[in-house]
């Protein structure tokens, strides 16, 4: 399995900015390398990103190859209320990771 | 003995010039995008609107060793409120193959219009951020790094 990093506050108050680092193991094969054979290497990226807060979709990614490989994203949004946040990465073939996490608001 | 250096020496230039004769000689393999190649799907993903300068700061290091890897900052001047905040930001790279390097959506929630990433360029080079805003207003900002290893020959 890919493994996901995320790193956002457990705890935070009513309105803070909030910083949300989100990071996934990926090779991101761009599809213009050639292996030793000369042989092409087939193009394997994450195509998109998705956080939701609360089911809500608060930020949104799209990637192309020239993201590098094991992608990090830092971005933010605004504590609102309790709940979870979802991380979520889609590949090419619509293969969907997700991590979450839980937010309490005070 | 100052002999036997200077011929080191010039060796090693050798040795150098004979690289970048391959480099360059390899990378037309590659369709290079251009600085007219972003203006092209700037236009087609804006539908053809124009972007001002101003407002979108682009942030990556003046000079990069290796270009797999490079650490990118994208932020836009808007107090991202519900009347007036940052809708989505898509980024290009001028000598990269492709000129896309990513897309962002972003909203009022986000408090703030700041996004940091990493990126892969090939070659010294522009990365321009181009902002658009919720009345429709785009908004362009670049920064341009010395990259001394390319991502795509790796």
């Amino acid at each position: 399995m890919l493994m996901i990093r995320i790193k956002a506050p457990a705890k935070a108050a009513k309105g803070e900015v909030i910083e949300l680092k989100a990071m996934i193991q990926h090779k991101m094969e761009t599809g213009y390398r050639r292996d030793r054979y000369g042989r092409q290497i087939p193009k394997d990226i994450l195509r998109r990103f998705e956080c939701t807060y609360n089911d809500e979709v608060v930020f949104r990614a799209e990637f192309f190859p020239a993201v590098a490989a094991n992608p990090i994203l830092v971005f933010h949004t605004v504590a609102k209320e309790s709940g979870s946040l979802v991380f979520k990465w889609i590949d090419e073939a619509g293969v969907e990771v997700f991590d979450k996490v839980e937010l309490e608001v005070v | 003995m100052s002999r036997i250096e200077s011929v080191s020496l010039s060796r090693r230039a050798l040795v150098k010039a004979s690289a970048v004769g391959a480099v360059t000689l390899f990378s037309p393999q590659l369709a290079l995008a251009s600085p007219a190649a972003v203006e092209k799907s700037i236009a087609s993903f804006f539908d053809g609107r124009i972007a001002k300068q101003g407002k979108v700061t682009v942030k990556i290091p003046p000079i990069t060793e290796n270009g797999t890897s490079v650490a990118f900052m994208v932020s836009v001047d808007s107090p991202m409120t519900l009347e007036d905040h940052v809708v989505r930001i898509a980024v290009f790279a001028e000598e990269n193959p492709v000129p896309d390097i990513a897309r962002f959506e972003l909203g009022p929630r986000a408090g703030i219009a700041k996004v940091e990433s990493r990126i892969r360029m090939n070659g010294s080079q522009n990365i321009r951020a181009i902002a658009e805003m919720n009345d429709g207003s785009l908004w362009s900002g670049h920064a341009f790094s010395i990259v001394t290893l390319a991502a795509c020959l790796m």
